[in-house]
């Protein structure tokens, strides 16, 4: 939003104080929207602890897949209600620099499990005669 | 007010027009730098979640999460940080307020909390070294005090910012300067929230679940 040289001066100006008060309002929030997230946080927080300790499914993965999905929905939350992000902050660069490092996150994590995995699964089998020779 | 018209003169007149950009622009740019570098951080985070995730069940016959793990004060310390959250979204209000007492209050209230989780982490990692269970144990044992060790010393520097942070608004007031300041230890301390929920998720109750 820097000086245009040509651009008709009010509306520059206006345009100018508009955005920036608007991205005042963006970083602070509402008395109703910290509610709301405090009380989906603690519900969200408190379903897979509840899962895990009551051992509330027999089955191991399904539980694992409720607490990384409800972990997930959580994050989206926090981001929403506590960080305050959406589209529009400093003009969608928040919401850009958020995107490419989740893509950048999801490559670490998914890239390191699989290949780490096949290489476990490749490695050759240990005699106990070679682990005690291991360096 | 980021912009002065130096001459008001219209440029069909044919006379130069100066804009004069003040210092109030930069403050928008803060808060963008401010995210970046949360997001550089959210890398790391990232790499060490990675880590744990490839090294978390070598336990080089040692003890296990299930063995170690203590969920009762896992669950408290959640929510320590979780209240510290809201407490500084209430802290926000009232600086948008412009009630400085109140806000100082609210930013004791979150550094209590804040002192609570880490007094319990601190705990539950002197608890798990005396009973031999060190980062030196295992693969597993190194891999969790440094993702979980990082995320505190997060929290560490993140009370030691918030308390120089009081000091600066009981000397100088909600000044515009120590607002931005404000915003910017608000989303750090909402971040370090975020990372909590990728640990105990990941680390404690997956662990634990084994």
């Amino acid at each position: 939003m820097s000086a245009h040289g040509q651009a008709p001066l009010h509306e520059d100006a206006a345009e100018a104080h508009h955005g920036h008060s608007n991205g005042h309002q963006a970083g602070h929030g509402t008395l109703k929207g910290y509610l709301i997230g405090f009380a989906l946080s603690v519900i969200l927080t408190a379903i897979p602890f509840w899962l895990v300790m009551g051992g509330v499914f027999d089955s191991k993965l399904l539980t694992a897949f409720m607490v990384m999905g409800l972990a997930v929905v959580q994050i989206v939350v926090h981001m929403v209600y506590f960080l305050h992000m959406n589209p529009r902050s400093e003009g969608g660069w928040t919401m850009m620099a958020l995107l490419f490092t989740l893509v950048l996150v999801g490559i670490t994590l998914a890239g390191s499990l699989w290949v780490m995995h096949h290489l476990n699964t490749n490695m050759m089998p240990m005699s106990p005669e070679m682990m005690k020779n291991m360096p | 007010m980021s912009q002065t018209q130096a001459q008001t003169d219209g440029p069909e007149n044919g006379k130069l027009q100066f804009y004069v950009t003040e210092e109030h622009h930069p403050e928008g740019s803060t808060m963008l730098g401010f995210w970046l570098y949360l997001m550089s951080d959210c890398l790391i985070f990232a790499v060490l979640f990675a880590t744990h995730g490839v090294l978390g069940r070598n336990y080089a016959a040692g003890p296990s999460p299930a063995d170690l793990f203590d969920l009762p004060i896992v669950a408290i310390n959640t929510a320590m940080l979780l209240f510290s959250s809201i407490t500084y979204g209430f802290a926000m209000l009232q600086m948008e307020r412009g009630a400085k007492a109140e806000t100082l209050f609210w930013l004791g209230v979150t550094g209590i909390f804040g002192v609570i989780f880490l007094g319990l982490e601190l705990y539950e990692f002197n608890h798990l070294i005396h009973e031999g269970a060190g980062p030196t144990r295992s693969a597993f044992l190194s891999s969790f005090f440094t993702l979980v060790g990082t995320h505190g010393l997060h929290v560490t520097f993140g009370i030691i910012w918030l308390i120089t942070l009081m000091v600066q608004v009981g000397r100088r007031g909600l000044i515009e300067a120590n607002k931005r300041r404000l915003m910017c230890l608000s989303m750090f301390w909402h971040f370090l929230d975020v990372v909590w929920i990728g640990v105990f998720s990941f680390v404690y109750l997956m662990g634990v679940l084994g």
